[in-house]
């Protein structure tokens, strides 16, 4: 079996074990409608700060509810002792964290895909959402790359110790900072209707260096990860 | 050829050595017990030799090559001490989902021959969260053989099984012997152990206390390499 086979074999098995249980899922839904709840009441929907914070907030949320993903990443493969079967299989590590970080990846974007309508409706930006939507998908859907491959090899990492949900977002988090510093510019930018130019052309790229750095270096270390 | 050589392993967790100078070979067709008291090294050497930990000194071979190649894997079938199927999949999704990982030709037909040959054709679809202990044990097995391996590789198999799966266990374990296929196994079960070993290796505060052919008196008295060989 090619390595893609074996890739979109382990996200398949991933997002339907999630679907069923929805364990991630409705932790982070909930996690995020919340924070996007208290956020609403704590600034002023017509003021222009709100607009020019916008994208620290998003992010914010997304980071977090992300974290409950990525946690059980790995952690589902603990009952049974699951990992100890698809570390004896004759699959590459690496093709077993790319599934992985595809079935995390989509289900982190369909949480911020919930979330994104629901921030622009509580913070009265749904204008400048709706004009600026393609960009801040594609924001989106950088960011969220580099918080899954960071996540998900933490995940990997973390598994077999015992405080794991908190060490998961001490080592993300850290490392993330460049991305995220960048998504919630652009992000912010966006929403106060400047282009996809100039400095926002600059964090793009920056964010498709990190993305594809922190891929290949986890694709890379992923073996060392799980075996030692 | 060797089908395992295990050639002066050591282990460390930290500066404690949990094997010293392992040195072991299994012929194929042979089967191997590994046999010890708790903490003599049984399941970490077994971890080694299945490639998921590499040892802090010496060599492990299946059949000449590295045990984390993927040709090596391929040949290999583990049962450690948790089932190893998901609970929130069907009996047949989880045997289809190890057929693909291990690059059957055709994953739905052997996972339904191995359902049948574990008598568990008739909950084919139930999720496996829902299964008795049995039940769930015997699935263990057919994800372990789905892939017919050369080498088995068993840690501890016989505890906590029912009769029955105790029963499919050592069918399928006599014939996978018969068939020239090399087994590898530790146990605290002696009796059902030695029925099928041909080699019996005692551990001994992660060393080798005793390696040599299963005899007789091994099999009528399974207290015997104990009384012989290990700690007073």
């Amino acid at each position: 079996m090619n390595f893609f086979r074996q890739v979109f074999v382990i996200a398949v098995k991933d997002l339907r074990a999630e679907i069923r249980t929805k364990e991630a899922i409705n932790a982070s839904f909930a996690f995020a409608l919340v924070i996007l709840l208290l956020f609403s009441f704590a600034f002023d929907p017509e003021a222009e700060t709100t607009r020019e914070i916008s994208g620290g907030l998003l992010w914010i949320v997304f980071a977090f509810a992300g974290t409950l993903v990525l946690n059980r990443s790995f952690a589902r493969e603990l009952p049974n002792d699951c990992l100890d079967a698809l570390v004896a299989a004759p699959i590459s590590g690496a093709a077993l964290y790319l599934g992985k970080a595809i079935a995390n990846y989509v289900l982190v974007l369909a949480m911020e895909l919930v979330s994104l309508p629901v921030f622009s409706i509580f913070n009265n930006v749904t204008r400048p959402v709706g004009q600026q939507i393609w960009p801040i998908l594609l924001v989106m859907a950088l960011g969220t790359w580099g918080l899954t491959v960071i996540g998900t090899i933490f995940s990997a990492l973390t598994v077999n110790i015992r405080l794991r949900e908190v060490m998961l977002p001490m080592l993300t988090y850290p490392i993330l900072v460049p991305a995220l510093m960048g998504a919630m510019l652009m992000t912010s930018s966006l929403v106060m209707g400047k282009p996809l130019a100039g400095d926002n052309l600059t964090w793009l790229k920056m964010l498709i260096g990190f993305d594809l750095i922190y891929t290949a270096a986890s694709l890379a270390l992923v073996e060392i990860v799980l075996v030692g | 050829m060797s089908a395992v050589v295990i050639d002066g392993v050591w282990k460390f967790y930290g500066d404690f050595p949990a094997l010293r100078d392992i040195q072991l070979a299994a012929d194929p067709g042979a089967c191997l017990a590994l046999i010890g008291r708790n903490g003599a090294g049984k399941t970490t050497l077994l971890r080694i030799v299945a490639g998921f930990s590499r040892p802090g000194r010496g060599k492990i071979k299946i059949f000449g090559t590295e045990p984390r190649e993927a040709e090596t894997r391929r040949k290999m079938g583990f049962i450690g001490h948790g089932i190893s199927v998901y609970d929130e999949l069907s009996a047949f999704e989880n045997l289809k989902l190890f057929g693909k990982l291990y690059g059957l030709s055709d994953p739905r037909k052997s996972a339904l021959e191995w359902l049948e040959r574990t008598g568990l054709e008739r909950v084919r679809d139930g999720l496996v969260r829902e299964f008795s202990r049995g039940m769930r044990q015997r699935l263990a097995v057919a994800r372990a053989f789905l892939h017919e391996p050369s080498l088995l590789l068993l840690d501890e198999p016989f505890t906590a099984l029912d009769d029955r799966a105790i029963a499919v266990l050592q069918r399928l374990l006599r014939e996978a012997l018969a068939a020239g296929k090399t087994i590898v196994m530790s146990t605290h079960q002696l009796r059902e152990a030695l029925e099928l070993a041909s080699h019996v290796a005692l551990l001994n505060r992660g060393h080798v206390a005793f390696h040599g052919p299963c005899t007789p008196e091994m099999v009528a008295d399974p207290g015997y390499v104990y009384a012989r060989y290990g700690e007073s």
